[in-house]
């Protein structure tokens, strides 16, 4: 009996893996179609993968969303890590849970709220829209991932090694560069990592701060995909689901890395499942 | 020690004020001015007199409910079944994957796949049905956006149930207890955080998939992140788009005080 239900429920993921994957591999598999549609194959062909690197629009916005994804992930990886530490040394609770509950903010907002209050803000200040906002819009919303992957680090350090190291006769510069960020190292990968994605993925917060010039790959492919199929986006998809495939064997060396077993899963929708919210 | 603090606080204190205080005040700001830039409280009178916006926010809730509870029930037996899988972590990390696929794409290969000569027409076709419009319904929308919410239900509840201590389980059975009465009165209670942090994770989002009314929905179905973006990037109504906006942001606070779990412990002790 017992070996009975166990099939049933193997079943079961397979199912819902299949289910998961189906929509993907869909994709994949017409984007070697030479027919021009996602619904009758024809033939096999390598023309859509030429196109999309022919297409110089294309690849030149592949390369923004890149640069984008990159530079932001580093600027809110840095500050997330100050703001983390800052956080840190905050010992008075009731300052310390009011800090926490702003820094969440952003990340329980729905896209459509950051991207249209962040658009008010740029507006208001007067400043244009193009490749910074977006930037920035970026920078800002993955400030709190980190520090959320940061904190837990910090408070998993022996204080007294700081305590020692100021006895030693270590200045604050070298507390920090010698006792802190070393500990803390796999909390700032695992929150670069995490905004690094955040960023690629983003796309209703883009699409409202990226103004008229300046496009990443989500708005160009949400524009596309409004005027019909197009099997050059299948192709593309192709590429990046290898590199999401890549990126997330990577995000897995990383969390092997890191030594504390007990945050290994705090990844997924904005944190959120790790918050769990004060 | 002071002058430390003031420098780890430094950038994050200029990014709370200007990226998390700031836009929640201009959002409420914005929302008492007209389209000509009067200030007015025409935009909240408009949104609670005229049926059609309470219509739209009644639809949407409903539909983000809808969302929630279909995503739940396919997700809490995949995380209770995942959690007794032998490579746990690879599993796991094969329910993240698709998450890291741009959602755009994935409302892309539906496009595809629910098309008039598409596969699940094709597919009603062989079982006698016949073709059916399925792209641009209510239906769909309802599919893809609980397609593309699941893995974010799974891994909380994964995470609650992983989080359990065995023993529980143990002594429930010992204590006689057979397995309905250990699931219904231990395991289900026990992981109902992760529930209730899947229920946030879910139904939030699920008010403001856009893109997804627009792509999949066919404009039939407008949710409250539709009509704000329709009132900011469309018509240019921000007034109009920012009273829609903190009615969201109301709704959003109303869905956490009645999930959140007030826990005595730090904050983020997990």
């Amino acid at each position: 009996m017992a070996k009975k239900t166990f099939k049933w429920s193997n079943l079961y993921l397979l199912l819902v893996f299949a289910l998961l994957y189906a929509p993907i591999m869909y994709l994949i598999f017409y984007s070697f179609n030479d027919g021009g549609t996602m619904t009758s194959f024809t033939g096999f062909t390598w023309d859509n993968y030429t196109a999309v690197f022919e297409d110089s629009r294309l690849m030149g916005i592949v390369l923004d969303t890149l640069l984008v994804a990159l530079l932001s992930s580093l600027l809110a990886a840095i500050i997330g890590t100050l703001g983390a530490i800052g956080v840190y040394l905050v010992k008075q609770r009731k300052t310390r849970n009011t800090l926490l509950s702003m820094n969440n903010i952003l990340l329980v907002s729905p896209d459509v709220i950051i991207g249209a209050s962040f658009l008010i803000l740029f507006t208001f200040i007067g400043f244009r829209l193009g490749f910074t906002s977006v930037l920035l819009s970026h920078v800002a919303f993955s400030i709190p991932i980190v520090v959320l992957m940061v904190l837990p680090k910090l408070q998993e350090m022996n204080p007294t090694m700081i305590k020692a190291a100021h006895d030693l006769g270590a200045n604050n510069w070298q507390v920090l560069t010698k006792i802190v960020l070393p500990a803390i190292t796999p909390g700032i990968l695992a929150g670069y990592f995490m905004a690094f994605t955040y960023s690629l993925d983003d796309f209703a917060v883009t699409f409202f701060v990226t103004g008229n010039g300046f496009s990443t790959l989500a708005v160009e492919i949400y524009s596309r995909a409004r005027q019909g199929v197009s099997l050059e986006i299948n192709a593309l998809s192709t590429l990046m689901f290898l590199f999401a495939l890549i990126l997330v064997v990577g995000y897995y060396f990383i969390q092997q890395y890191s030594i504390n077993k007990k945050h290994k899963q705090q990844h997924g929708r904005k944190g959120k499942e790790a918050v769990t919210l004060l | 020690m002071k002058q430390t603090k003031a420098f780890y606080f430094a950038p994050y204190s200029i990014w709370l004020l200007l990226f998390v205080v700031a836009p929640l005040v201009l959002i409420l700001y914005q929302s008492f001015f007209d389209i000509q830039g009067n200030f007015t409280f025409a935009n909240y009178a408009t949104y609670f007199q005229s049926g059609t916006y309470l219509t739209m926010t009644f639809n949407s809730i409903f539909y983000a409910f809808l969302i929630t509870l279909f995503t739940l029930l396919i997700s809490y037996p995949t995380a209770y079944l995942l959690v007794k899988t032998k490579h746990k972590q690879l599993w796991l990390l094969l329910i993240i994957l698709p998450t890291w696929i741009n959602l755009l794409l994935k409302a892309y290969a539906f496009i595809g796949i629910f098309s008039m000569n598409g596969t699940v027409n094709d597919f009603l076709v062989f079982t006698g049905i016949g073709r059916q419009q399925i792209l641009f319904t209510d239906v769909s929308f309802l599919l893809v956006a609980s397609y593309i919410e699941i893995p974010f239900m799974i891994l909380p509840i994964y995470n609650a149930l992983e989080e359990m201590n065995p023993s529980y389980i143990k002594a429930s059975s010992d204590l006689g207890a057979n397995n309905w009465e250990t699931f219904r009165r231990v395991i289900f209670p026990l992981s109902l955080n992760g529930v209730k942090s899947g229920v946030q994770a879910v139904f939030i989002p699920s008010l403001s998939l856009f893109m997804l009314t627009r792509l999949i929905g066919g404009n039939r179905v407008i949710t409250l992140g539709t009509a704000i973006e329709q009132h900011f990037l469309v018509t240019e109504n921000w007034g109009m788009g920012s009273t829609i906006g903190v009615v969201l942001i109301v709704a959003m606070f109303l869905m956490m005080l009645v999930t959140g779990e007030k826990k005595k412990k730090g904050a983020f002790r997990k």
